[in-house]
């Protein structure tokens, strides 16, 4: 399929899902489904350095948090529309993934992994101690009573938001899959130096996916503070945060763009059925148990479980 | 005439240790050069040092009258200096075809002057897998190949940036007596089209036969240089490779 008529797919399944979601009355339903979406942006950003270029970040929750703060600036400066606020946040994310990439990219495998989480660390003792966003105490957003747009509740509006942007996340990540970018990325996850060997500048391409991958955390978690209403370091900075924007991809499969989108709808609905019919402190539990489940039985995935029935039957 | 490649009393040490001791090497354009020497004499550490994966730490390395130095080796590449691994890296998760498409994409595509277009590059893919006997198994993947295909693979990866000067590191290890010879073939062919050739080998026979000239390295120094059948008679050499 050419670029252009998946982004024309991508647009009328949103169209779709937004048209279906008119005839929910219940406001829950757009609470958890916000959610949803928003890990399915996690889970597709974290998978474009994670799957494709194989550099596995812990520090998701780092980039999602600094997109919420730099929403929370730019609120108690002048509240700009939500656009300016995902703009901003991806910006803000996008420049601190570039730093960080500049920084770390020279270590690989575990080291990387642990110099990401070392970075959310940094970032949340910052921001602990930023009194003009709150500091530990946390800061209160009123959001507008108002949706823009259209007659409805603020939070469809939120889910709207979010739906878009995660049908965007989508189409950039499938893009790269095609393009040129993306088998450079390919290499650099099969063998550094043998694509540097075949001319692939390698430091430029890991630049290029740290940037676009942090600075699609960014965004999604530009909204939170009108979502939540109420924001503090230790919500914004939350462990299961980056634990999930992880688990997702890997159970869906990183191979290609819809893995983590399988797996973030399918973790993060089963986390939010769990939330409201068994218990909230259950969540990371069942994120815990399909994990190790899946590496068990199906090590590549949703995906790869369905490319493997599907070889067989071909013989 | 002016030499394609110069390597001035290059060094290169970990820690303690001299991997390489002030080489000296020129290479005049479409020469076919054998490097030997025995298992840990800096034979690898001098192709990494030239290609730049390595960093030398002395010396400098010259190609085409350009300075390398500091250049990394996707540079390197792209500026005509290629070169295979000894053991073989190939892109596991694509196909034998797509890995060739690497090289063409990222280096014959990002030199000034030539753009190959999607149907020119897999036209050339085509007949860099003909010529290397692999063009059966293009749509397989790499973990699907034998020891052999493996490493004419690796080749065909070198040979697909369109090189001036291709590093064969030890590409024909393991290999049967006639496989050795269609790998010969090939490298003679590729010399004959222009291209300058450095063959690092542990195979006499092919060396002998293949090379021009031959440069012998020792424990991090060139001990020898010149006419392969003088280099064979020195003293040195000989007691290098059989002892006293």
């Amino acid at each position: 399929m050419r670029t252009w008529m998946f982004w024309l797919v991508v647009a009328a399944v949103v169209a779709c899902i937004f048209g279906l979601s008119r005839l929910v009355t219940n406001d829950y339903f757009f609470f958890a489904a916000y959610v949803v979406l928003q890990y399915v942006v996690m889970a597709t950003a974290w998978n474009i350095l994670g799957g494709y270029t194989g550099y596995v970040n812990f520090g998701t929750a780092g980039f999602y948090a600094l997109g919420a703060y730099s929403s929370v600036v730019l609120h108690k400066l002048y509240a700009p529309p939500m656009v300016v606020l995902i703009l901003a946040g991806g910006l803000v994310s996008g420049a601190v993934g570039l730093c960080m990439g500049y920084l770390t990219l020279r270590l690989r495998g575990v080291f990387f992994a642990i110099a990401t989480l070392a970075l959310a660390i940094v970032l949340e003792t910052l921001i602990t101690n930023w009194d003009y966003v709150g500091g530990s105490r946390g800061v209160y957003i009123i959001r507008p009573a108002a949706a823009p747009f259209f007659h409805g509740g603020y939070i469809q509006y939120l889910f709207l938001v979010m739906l878009i942007l995660s049908g965007v996340a989508v189409c950039i990540a499938r893009s790269i899959e095609h393009s040129k970018l993306g088998y450079g990325l390919a290499t650099i996850r099969d063998d550094e130096l043998a694509a540097e060997a075949a001319g692939v500048p390698t430091l430029k391409l890991k630049l290029i996916a740290t940037v676009l991958s942090g600075a699609l955390m960014g965004m999604a978690g530009a909204p939170l503070p009108y979502y939540i209403t109420y924001l503090d370091p230790s919500s914004a900075f939350n462990l299961s945060l980056a634990v999930n924007s992880i688990a997702m991809p890997l159970v869906g499969g990183t191979a290609n763009w819809i893995g983590p989108v399988l797996g973030a709808v399918f973790l993060a609905t089963v986390q939010q059925i769990a939330t409201v019919t068994i218990s909230s402190a259950l969540n990371l539990l069942f994120v815990g148990v399909i994990l190790v489940g899946f590496v068990v039985i199906a090590p590549n995935g949703i995906i790869g479980w369905f490319a493997r029935g599907k070889r067989r039957r071909q013989g | 005439m002016e030499a394609l490649l110069r390597v001035e009393k290059l060094g290169k040490r970990f820690g303690g240790f001299v991997a390489l001791d002030s080489i000296d090497i020129a290479v005049a354009p479409g020469e076919r050069l054998g490097l030997i020497g025995p298992n840990g004499s800096g034979k690898s550490t001098l192709v990494n040092c030239i290609s730049g994966t390595l960093r030398n730490e002395t010396g400098a390395v010259h190609f085409e009258n350009r300075k390398m130095d500091g250049l990394p080796p996707h540079q390197r590449t792209r500026l005509g200096l290629s070169r295979s691994f000894q053991l073989p890296k190939p892109f596991h998760s694509m196909t034998v075809a797509e890995n060739l498409h690497v090289p063409l994409l990222y280096t014959v595509n990002a030199r000034r002057g030539t753009h190959l277009s999607n149907a020119e590059i897999d036209r050339r893919v085509e007949e860099l897998l003909q010529q290397v006997g692999l063009a059966v198994k293009s749509d397989r993947r790499p973990r699907d190949l034998t020891q052999i295909e493996m490493r004419k693979l690796e080749l065909a990866r070198a040979m697909a940036a369109a090189p001036k000067l291709l590093i064969a590191d030890e590409a024909m290890a393991g290999l049967s007596h006639a496989e050795i010879d269609d790998i010969l073939s090939l490298l003679v062919m590729l010399n004959e089209q222009g291209i300058t050739v450095i063959l690092i080998e542990h195979i006499m026979r092919a060396v002998m036969s293949f090379s021009q000239r031959l440069a012998v390295l020792v424990a991090g120094k060139k001990i020898a240089d010149g006419e392969p059948q003088e280099v064979m008679r020195n003293p040195e050499v000989v007691r290098a490779y059989l002892g006293e």
